[in-house]
């Protein structure tokens, strides 16, 4: 009899089992931006499991904070999402300013608006290219780092540095603009504006990317809410709000009397107020190509507001104010504010003790709470759709282990 | 040259020894040097692509000779092997990739007579040793003992073996026009002007040709189908773990692979060495008027091949630097669901078109269908056997068969 099973080819062919495979992605793998570690469960090319490994880059910013005082902890905070580094000193800056009650000059606030929303374009270059590095074309990449390259050039005018600016600070900015600033400025928005047409050619349109993103990693309204996401990855899902136009008054009064439309698909419809590409069939609200989407919408949209406040600022003939100083006092009582960086929603929060130092500083990064969505998002996809389905969170590593 | 080597007086196996040698020398230089120029190549034109430079010093000017000191910096490397690997393997890889792709070469034609060894089948070696070298990335993949060289090598059988079939078909097709499957007789028989050139020859070709640059990319592992390597994914690929000079073997039996399908599709679709306007009949010249005549021909072909097949590679580069990479399922896709119909339905419409209208849409524009039609019966070697020798088995009886069933 038991010839008879060992003989009998379906039996064999039964026994034959595949096994699941943990694969490591990172921490040093060339598409995990930075040093995330994702274990798959994988089982050949599919992906039945993704789990984030962070804390890489975990370097105690938030303890170094209730070691110094509000402006010292500057420079840090610009090393949390060091490719928007501005964004991230405005956000520090106006909530020490909420905790202290300080109000900065009309100029000031032109200027941080203009300074902010110039970094948010950097920023989504990076996203833009670096998302077309991890569906394998470099090209694009390089192309928006030529673009990218330019703005750096504008910031180390202003503030002498490329990457790590410290510029924007608690009661103002380190420094006025230069003279002559303003002109290059405006130069390379005229000069950008055509080059977003072929980001559109090389990428949003480009047959093999829809393919590659359309109805891939789809994140529903609800769960997008569930999970706290924030920023494009939020608007992506078709959640209309933005902290620039919802958030506390204080960082809303800011953009007081700036016209802009948050990017956002409401009735099936992008704001159109520029030539974009019409959104393919296959796409699908929520998924890879929307939320790389609304991040091209976005610096259509920055541009515009920059182009605003260069007018604002120059209209402005008071002085831009100095900033605070080191010593300054902290008042007892805590301040917890929120602010539209360009990978989401960054809060900080700071607890005051009457000394200059303060006694409680925490940061809740936005990409930490996209990032969460992954294991959902990647759960039954391909191998190739989890750089896909990552890149296009648009995470910061710095800024989630902080 | 064996000929000659035995009429000083060798002895036969020996002529033929050295003979083989010799042309596989000069085929291993092509290679080698042609990995070297392309290499070059890619570096500049991805960097002009993506407003860059590229190496500007390396050897004073335009840095050409950057592969070069590439290939000295591999040659110093560390050769490393991960501990869990299958040390044979791991070493035999690398040289069965080179190796298929080298071997390729021997049938290819450069120019009339300029060819490693004749084959009367040749087409068929050509594409069968090419399919080969998965065998290399395989063993690769496997012997690495790394996960990521697993999915790679994995990636690589499925999509190279999937390929292979719509771009047999497409191979098939000029095969079918010339009558035979040696790569000398199929170029020559495009002879003369670009309009005798099998990718004009029906609107079958033309679409055929378009069917075997998507397979051929995809055969060799190009963007974007470079899936096996695919560094965004699996880190490298195949070559994950591999580092020095067995690397730089992948390297250029990527590049030599690269180069042979580009030469292969000048040989079957664009006439191989017969440049668009036949330079040579009108200055005069031919093989019949004297050696200095019949090198200068042969010069002639082999700018104009090696210029058809530098184009196609350079092509495959501009695709590269410009295109984002296609999934494993679409990858599949592509090739089952619109390749290998589209290959068979060409196939099925050329044979049609070369029974019903072997002489073209137009009158007169291309030589009289009799001589088309000599092409079928031809025996292997084509011309060089001689024309009108029937095959045993197609003989007279089907050539009747086939005059009768003619349009005419």
């Amino acid at each position: 009899m038991a010839h008879l099973i060992d003989d009998d080819p379906r039996i064999i062919e039964f026994d034959v089992r595949t096994d699941e495979m943990l694969v490591n992605m990172g921490p040093q793998h060339p598409s995990t931006h930075g040093v995330l570690r994702l274990v798959l469960r994988t089982d050949g090319e599919i992906v039945s499991e993704t789990e984030p490994h962070i804390g890489y880059l975990h370097r105690c910013a938030e303890k170094i904070g209730e070691n110094v005082s509000p402006r010292q902890w500057i420079p840090y905070t610009d090393r949390l999402d060091y490719l928007a580094a501005m964004n991230m000193n405005l956000g520090w800056a106006l909530t020490v300013e909420k905790l202290m009650r300080h109000e900065v000059s009309e100029k000031a606030r032109h200027l941080r608006v203009l300074i902010a929303e110039l970094n948010r374009i950097a920023s989504h270059l990076v996203g833009m290219g670096a998302y077309g590095l991890d569906l394998g074309t470099f090209s694009p990449f390089l192309y928006a780092f030529r673009e990218r390259e330019k703005i750096l050039d504008l910031f180390e005018e202003a503030c002498g540095a490329r990457l790590t600016y410290s510029y924007l600070t608690v009661g103002g900015a380190t420094a006025d603009l230069p003279s002559g600033w303003l002109q290059k400025c405006e130069a390379f928005l005229d000069q950008f504006e055509p080059v977003i047409k072929e980001y559109h050619a090389l990428l949003t349109t480009n047959a093999i990317f829809v393919k590659r993103t359309a109805g891939i990693g789809l994140l529903s309204r609800e769960m997008a809410i569930d999970y706290g996401c924030s920023g494009p990855v939020l608007r992506g899902s078709g959640v209309d709000q933005d902290m620039r136009r919802d958030g506390e008054s204080i960082y809303t009064g800011m953009y007081d009397g700036y016209a802009f439309e948050v990017a956002v698909q409401k009735d099936g419809r992008y704001p159109r107020d520029h030539t974009y590409p019409t959104v393919p069939s296959e796409a699908i609200l929520g998924d890879c190509w929307h939320r790389f989407f609304v991040r091209m919408l976005e610096v259509v949209q920055s541009m515009d507001l920059v182009r605003q406040a260069i007018d604002r600022y120059a209209a402005c003939r008071e002085p831009l104010g100095e900033p605070l100083k080191l010593s300054e006092k902290l008042p007892i009582g805590d301040a917890y504010l929120e602010t539209e960086a360009p990978k989401g929603q960054m809060g900080f929060y700071v607890v005051g003790n009457g000394t200059s130092i303060p006694w409680r500083v925490r940061a809740r990064s936005s990409s930490f709470s996209n990032l969460s969505v992954t294991h959902a998002l990647c759960r039954g996809c391909l191998i190739a759709d989890v750089p896909a389905i990552v890149g296009s969170l648009d995470i910061v590593m710095g800024e989630i282990d902080r | 040259m064996a000929d000659f080597l035995i009429g000083l007086g060798l002895p036969g196996w020996l002529a033929w020894t050295v003979a083989a040698l010799v042309a596989a020398v000069l085929i291993l230089n092509v290679i080698a040097g042609g990995a070297l120029a392309f290499i070059w190549a890619e570096r500049k034109i991805a960097a002009r692509i993506q407003d860059r430079l590229g190496p500007t010093r390396t050897g004073g000017r335009f840095g050409w000779l950057q592969s070069l000191a590439d290939g000295i910096k591999l040659l110093a490397k560390e050769d490393l092997m991960p501990e869990g690997a299958d040390g044979l393997l791991f070493r035999l890889a690398p040289y069965v990739s080179f190796c298929a792709s080298f071997c390729a070469f021997i049938a290819l034609p450069f120019a009339f007579d300029v060819v490693g060894q004749r084959l009367n089948v040749g087409v068929f070696f050509v594409v069968a040793v090419l399919g080969l070298e998965v065998f290399g990335v395989i063993l690769a993949g496997y012997a690495s003992a790394s996960k990521w060289s697993l999915f790679g090598a994995m990636r690589e059988a499925a999509q190279v073996v999937s390929y292979e079939v719509p771009l047999g078909m497409c191979v098939v097709v000029p095969v079918m026009l010339a009558g035979t499957m040696d790569l000398v007789t199929i170029a020559e028989k495009q002879a003369g002007w670009f309009t005798n050139w099998y990718l004009f020859h029906d609107p079958f070709t033309f679409v055929v040709f378009w069917v075997y640059v998507t397979c051929a990319v995809a055969s060799v592992n190009r963007a974007p189908f470079d899936l096996a390597e695919a560094e965004s994914e699996l880190v490298a690929g195949f070559h994950t773990e591999y580092s020095g000079l067995r690397w730089s073997f992948f390297f250029m039996a990527e590049y030599g692979s690269m180069f042979l399908v580009s030469a292969l599709a000048a040989v079957l679709f664009m006439g191989g060495w017969n440049g668009p306007v036949p330079v040579a009949t009108i200055l005069g010249l031919s093989e019949g008027t004297g050696d200095t005549a019949a090198y200068l021909v042969r010069l002639i072909g082999l700018a104009n091949l090696i210029g058809k097949a530098t184009l196609g590679v350079l092509a495959m580069m501009w695709i590269r630097w410009t295109l984002p990479r296609l999934r494993i399922d679409q990858v599949m896709t592509t090739c089952l669901k619109y390749c290998t119909p589209i290959a068979a339905v060409m196939f099925a419409g050329a044979m049609l078109w070369q029974l019903f209208l072997p002489a073209g849409l137009l009158p007169g524009w291309r030589r009289p269908p009799g001589e088309v039609r000599e092409g079928w019966l031809e025996g292997p070697g084509g011309s060089a056997v001689g024309h009108g020798v029937p095959v045993s088995g197609i003989g007279p009886a089907s050539r009747d068969v086939l005059a009768t069933r003619s349009p005419r």
